[in-house]
């Protein structure tokens, strides 16, 4: 059996409605409120066996902390913004930053960051593997 | 729990051995450690065996292939970059709580030159540099990163760290690396990942070391007066960000706490300091884990020359992960080798004078944390 290549998410919790926005999808200890990417059978901070719910997590963030990888893995194109993003529903998010100079002078602690997304590579099957990336809030965007 | 002293210690020169193994040099570790106790192969109750990348191949009992097949239980153990450490625990543990009299821990690690670990994976997706990174270098980059977004720490600062233990190698044979070399080249050097640039990341490479653990009884008997005053292993618990950022600070205090405690001793009492410094900003934050400076002066504590050789609290006087070489599995076995051989007077010309109580701390990433406290 063999599907027609389409599209999926680099991770589960990048999620590409079909009729909208892509997001990141949290689940939220109801017990008390952590919210972790990706399932847990209970949660790490309380222990809590859930229920978790599922929420949606805002596109913008703020930068928490960064690196610039000059050397990489074989076939990386370097060099790369590798970030710590901030959520305000109280997770954090590994990411790429985009769109900035891989420059300290470019980036700042506590930057607005929005999510974006784009397509990586194919995998095996010829799948567009869909990434979620970071890049500062444009000027115009922050102003609106 | 009984007391525990280590009897014997053996490590060999860490670089590169292309024409041998994993059992060879672990055995070469093994067989050092009990000439230096004392005691013979068949005095061993128990073999611990840390190696992380052959953690699947039964390298305790390849190595007692390579040296005497004596039948006694072997446990093989993986704990990342705390697989040595947490093999000497294992026979800290053997022997304290009453079963076996003699253990031995060995850590070996043959890297050859694998270079930065963790690229690639199975799915055939590729995630690095597309999701951040994974690798070591940014991630500690990015840890070196938080302790500067707090407390303003500079990376001149981080590079001090470079400077000093690479100096510190000099005096020490067994140093993968054994050059100086200077602020400016440290901070001119090709970048890895900002703010580590290249002498401020530790190498990879082969090794072994091994340690013999005794029952009270038997150093009595041995002459052996280095005692384990306290071993302790932690795992990251949950805090704020350490699934994107694994949070190496949280689970050292808490070891250390927990080491302290145990020991009777407090940071004031250390004469020498064996920490993880697998890269540059990585040994400034332990400054204030292990409670070696308060909150914030790392940075100031570096700059201050207190932790060279000589200083207040002399750190890796071997030369460190950064210098001495990091081959994964042999790292928390050396730096129990190193401190001990400062408690016995035996570390020839980079011997902390007078060194009555030394710690050795280890980290490995996902996260595991040792912290072991000798004393005489």
């Amino acid at each position: 059996m063999s599907e027609a290549p389409g599209r999926r998410p680099i991770v589960p919790f990048l999620r590409l409605p079909a009729d909208g926005e892509p997001y990141l999808a949290g689940q939220r200890c109801t017990a008390c409120g952590a919210v972790f990417l990706g399932r847990r059978l209970a949660c790490g901070r309380c222990t809590a066996r859930g229920p978790f719910e599922e929420i949606r997590l805002s596109r913008t963030g703020k930068l928490w902390v960064y690196s610039i990888v000059h050397q990489s893995s074989p076939d990386v194109p370097v060099p790369y913004v590798a970030a710590i993003v901030d959520l305000p529903e109280g997770v954090s998010v590994r990411c790429s930053l985009i769109d900035v100079p891989p420059d300290p002078a470019a980036l700042s602690f506590g930057m607005p960051v929005e999510m974006t997304t784009g397509v990586s590579q194919q995998d095996r099957e010829g799948n567009d593997v869909v990434a979620f990336y970071f890049r500062p809030v444009r000027r115009e965007a922050r102003d609106a | 729990m009984r007391d525990v002293y280590v009897a014997g210690v053996g490590m060999i020169r860490f670089g590169r051995y292309r024409d041998r193994d994993v059992p060879d040099l672990g055995g070469e570790a093994l067989l050092l450690a009990l000439d230096d106790a004392g005691l013979a192969l068949r005095d061993v109750e128990l073999l611990a065996a840390g190696s992380l990348f052959q953690a699947n191949a039964m390298v305790g009992q390849r190595i007692l292939q390579q040296v005497g097949q004596t039948g006694i239980p072997v446990v093989n153990v993986a704990n990342a970059c705390a697989t040595g450490s947490t093999a000497f625990r294992e026979a800290w543990l053997a022997v304290a709580s009453g079963e076996h009299e003699v253990a031995v821990a060995v850590g070996v690690e043959q890297m050859g030159k694998m270079g930065l670990l963790g690229g690639g994976g199975g799915s055939g997706v590729r995630t690095e540099g597309v999701l951040g990174s994974g690798l070591m270098p940014a991630v500690f980059g990015q840890a070196g990163m938080e302790h500067m977004r707090r407390h303003g720490t500079t990376q001149a600062q981080f590079a001090k760290v470079a400077v000093k233990n690479h100096r510190h190698s000099t005096k020490n044979p067994l140093s993968q690396y054994q050059v100086e070399v200077s602020l400016d080249e440290v901070l001119n050097a090709r970048m890895v990942a900002y703010p580590n640039t290249l002498y401020m990341c530790c190498p990879t490479g082969d090794g072994a070391a091994a340690a013999v653990v005794v029952s009270a009884a038997k150093a009595r008997q041995l002459g052996a007066g280095v005692k384990v005053l306290a071993s302790v292993l932690t795992s990251d618990p949950w805090s704020e960000r350490d699934l994107t950022l694994p949070d190496v600070n949280t689970l050292t205090r808490s070891a250390a706490a927990r080491a302290y405690e145990r020991a009777g001793v407090g940071p004031e009492d250390l004469d020498l300091v064996e920490l993880h410094d697998c890269f540059a900003t990585a040994e400034l934050l332990h400054y204030e884990n292990l409670g070696l400076c308060a909150e914030g002066e790392a940075g100031r504590l570096i700059d201050t020359g207190e932790t060279a050789q000589g200083g207040r609290v002399p750190v890796n006087v071997s030369g460190g992960l950064l210098s001495k070489g990091h081959p994964l599995g042999a790292t928390g076995v050396a730096n129990i080798f190193e401190v001990a051989q400062h408690l016995r007077g035996r570390a020839g010309a980079r011997q902390v004078n007078g060194a009555k109580v030394g710690l050795a701390h280890v980290i490995g990433l996902g996260s595991a944390c040792t912290i072991n406290i000798l004393g005489v």
